[in-house]
């Protein structure tokens, strides 16, 4: 395939701060098993693209770790595979030093001058679906655009802060961009994917940072609207974008429909993630589990509904787990109640305890505490 | 290539006949276990867990799901510079060639393979047994013993001890006599197949019994009597804990069923001592609203939305509503559409169990406990099983009671 990704992680985060104090957006876990980035970077893998190049932002860890070789997303090749491009200062002192994305694109642009295929297509971490490269391809292709952006008809209702809105005419032509400044506008959300050919994405980079620019939507795509051709691509599957703890829970919680959570995890391909090596979960003898996810290596014991468990949670007789998120390795001990909480890694809630949260705002134990 | 102290020789091109339907298709190493498993996870899992990254594969009976299994041994961690694992199946040379005639036959045509790492001992293993065992204890016991052969011995029942292989020993554990499946067993200390040989010596016992015409070419039949016969130094190193030769249909539903203990002999949780097998790409598994379970394992993937209990279930499994499954091991792939009933049985990968279809085995008294439904079998809607269906069948509703 003349295609190549580039997953660009300099993306906002501040509504998930509970959440990501830790780890970057991309890393956060998601669905019982998966971090955010599995999702994009198996679309990329399952539509042929084999030459993925990742622009790390902060906190990068955790995502390190997670991604490791590539082998997981069969990334681990003699030729192109994954390429991890953390942030560094530019190589040519005196230009491109406003820091943000554009700048990070700057530094590593041999990367991209080195790469072999034609076209790229740019995408971030936060953005869930399961759909094919291929036909937006061909799409941007045959309309001969110099930019294709992907969009879902789907409005992001009072959750629009930070999203890439798009316009899009009837002849498939964008018409106006946006990111969204306040949590109420209208305009169709774009999946924050764009193909290109690659010669033009070293272009804009180029122009951008001489131009001073340091956002790659604002100031790469939106300035120069009217001087590019750009065409919107609709994607009418499923798609959850994660920018507020809110619509992480939610998003999450949608995993309960099985028609979701089908369509996600193999619609167009499996959902790749790191393996633990966890054995099959283990419902013992009074354990009652309903309407729920449940990942490898948990011992249930307690009763749970509506909710998703990590791997390797242990769930002790008497506890109680309702319209939760238990990520991986916590321990629920006896008499626990917790109602609309997400308890991050390796959480302990001793026994008796009650935690609640409310609908849309969910309570969330942070990272290994004990309760 | 760096010398390596033990290379471990793991024997896996048995048929295992007596689990009939199961190991029609694939040896019996490759045979699925306890909800995400093949048998050989275990062997190959102790190795990597022992420290031992060197592991010859020997495979002869149907090893396509086998060999694409073990690949490069990735899973196991055994895809190694120096080492990892080798695949080895007989092979033809200038003067024909043959098949494995026996464990100790197909140690002796890699003798190649095993001369190129020129070990100082070789560990034998069976790719057939459920257990976690430190080979590392056992070398140390070998070396510790100055022991020219030692073989892991594991206390059975003494009413049981006239089915296995019985080592009688000294004091000091030295093996005196070996007695296979004696009628008046004098000790319970039954041979696990997992022997520590010193390689030089086993290399010319090897040699010799390739000449000898009456021999078998088995270790337990052959080379280890003889080297007793010879007063070589050989040691019974005694294991405890959780063992399992899952030979039979029984003994293999048991097996798995022991997973399903409130506290298993044979934890697979254990993060310290990790089974490792090539995992499943599949989401997490939904329970849904009115799904009852209980007392049971169930691996990622599956839709469950009827009752399980009891039961072993494997990676992307569908359980229609008001389905029930009890006692049974369900494989890969498996559909048991509404209202369906599965009742102490195995049914293997990619079945369907059809709408209201009962799959039931018959009670103990008779004699049969446990029923095998194949792989990619169709039982229809309503249809009533109650013996064993062979892969790759259509079964009509009324068919079931007229099999075999």
């Amino acid at each position: 395939m003349d295609l190549m990704g580039v997953i660009n992680l300099y993306e906002s985060e501040e509504l998930l701060q509970e959440l990501t104090r830790h780890r970057p957006l991309a890393a956060l876990p998601f669905g019982g098993r998966y971090r955010l980035i599995d999702f994009v970077l198996s679309n990329m893998v399952n539509s042929g693209i084999a030459n993925v190049g990742i622009l790390f932002k902060d906190k990068y860890r955790s995502l390190m770790d997670h991604l490791r070789s590539g082998k997981e997303w069969d990334l681990a090749r003699k030729r192109d595979g994954l390429v991890l491009m953390p942030p560094s200062y530019s190589a040519y002192p005196g230009v491109g030093r406003c820091g943000g994305e554009v700048d990070s694109f700057f530094s590593n642009l041999d990367y991209l001058r080195f790469s072999r295929q034609k076209y790229v297509v740019i995408a971030g971490s936060s953005v869930l679906c399961n759909l094919n490269y291929q036909p937006a391809l061909d799409y941007h292709q045959r309309t001969g655009a110099d930019v294709t952006v992907l969009y879902t008809d789907n409005k992001c209702l009072n959750d629009c802060a930070g999203a890439v809105l798009v316009e899009v005419a009837a002849d498939g032509r964008v018409t106006d961009m946006e990111v969204a400044a306040s949590a109420n506008r209208l305009g169709r959300l774009s999946l924050g994917m764009y193909i290109m050919k690659r010669e033009l994405l070293i272009d804009l980079i180029d122009n951008c940072v001489a131009h001073g620019g340091y956002d790659f939507v604002k100031h790469c795509l939106i300035r120069r609207l009217e001087f590019l051709k750009v065409f919107g691509f609709k994607h009418d599957g499923y798609v959850a974008r994660i920018s507020s703890l809110s619509n992480y829970f939610q998003h999450n919680m949608e995993l309960l429909n099985p028609n979701v959570w089908q369509e996600l995890f193999s619609s167009s391909g499996p959902i790749y993630t790191k393996v633990k090596d966890e054995p099959p979960s283990k419902y013992k003898g009074g354990s009652k589990v309903t309407n729920s996810l449940v990942a490898g290596g948990c011992i249930i014991e307690g009763c749970v509904e509506n909710s998703i468990l990590f791997r390797g949670v242990t769930v002790h007789k008497g506890a109680h787990i309702k319209n939760s998120i238990v990520m991986q390795k916590g321990i629920i001990e006896g008499g626990v109640m917790l109602d609309q909480v997400i308890c991050d890694k390796n959480v302990h809630i001793k026994a008796e305890r009650q935690l609640k949260g409310d609908r849309g705002y969910p309570l969330v134990v942070k990272k290994g505490m004990v309760v | 290539m760096p010398r390596k102290e033990c290379v471990a020789m793991l024997l896996a091109g048995g048929q295992g006949s007596r689990l009939g339907i199961l190991t029609k298709k694939l040896a019996k190493p490759a045979v699925l276990f306890g909800g995400k498993y093949r048998i050989i996870d275990f062997a190959l899992s102790n190795c990597n867990n022992s420290g031992i990254n060197t592991v010859g594969v020997l495979t002869q009976y149907k090893p396509l799901a086998l060999n694409s299994y073990i690949g490069i041994g990735a899973a196991w961690d055994l895809d190694r510079k120096n080492g990892g694992v080798y695949v080895l199946p007989p092979y033809v040379r200038e003067q024909g060639g043959e098949w494995y005639k026996g464990t100790a036959d197909a140690i002796c045509q890699n003798m190649n393979f095993i001369d190129s790492l020129n070990p100082e001992y070789v560990l034998v293993l069976s790719g057939d047994h459920i257990y976690k065992m430190d080979y590392s204890e056992m070398i140390k016991f070998h070396v510790e013993n100055k022991a020219d052969a030692t073989i892991a011995v594991i206390a059975v029942p003494w009413e049981e001890a006239s089915r296995f292989g019985i080592m009688n020993t000294a004091s000091d554990r030295r093996i005196t006599e070996f007695v296979e499946k004696p009628r008046h067993p004098q000790s319970n200390l039954a041979s696990m197949g997992i022997y520590i040989f010193n390689w030089q010596m086993l290399r010319q016992y090897l040699v010799a019994d390739e000449q000898n015409q009456k021999s078998s070419h088995d270790f337990g039949k052959d080379v280890i009597p003889q080297m007793l016969e010879d007063g070589q130094k050989m040691y019974a190193f005694p294991f405890s804990g959780y063992w399992k030769d899952v030979g039979t249909v029984d003994s293999y539903w048991e097996a798995n069923m022991d997973l399903l203990a409130e506290q298993p002999e044979l934890d697979i949780h254990d993060p310290a001592w990790r089974i490792y097998s090539v995992n499943p790409t599949r989401p997490p598994h939904y329970l849904g609203p009115d799904s009852h379970t209980a007392n049971s394992i169930i691996s990622e993937g599956c839709l469950i939305y009827g009752e399980v209990e009891h039961s072993v279930i494997f990676p992307d499994v569908y359980i229609g509503p008001g389905a029930r499954v009890k006692d049974s091991i369900i494989m890969s792939h498996v559909r048991i559409e509404a209202n369906a009933t599965v009742d102490r049985a195995i049914i293997d990968q990619q079945t369907v169990v059809g709408e209201d279809a009962i799959v039931a085995g018959l009670p103990e008294a008779d004699g049969r406990k446990i029923i095998v439904i194949g792989e990619n079998v169709t039982i229809s809607s309503s249809a009533v099983v109650d013996k064993d269906v062979a892969s790759d069948q259509q079964l009509a509703a009324g068919s079931g009671q007229e099999e075999r």
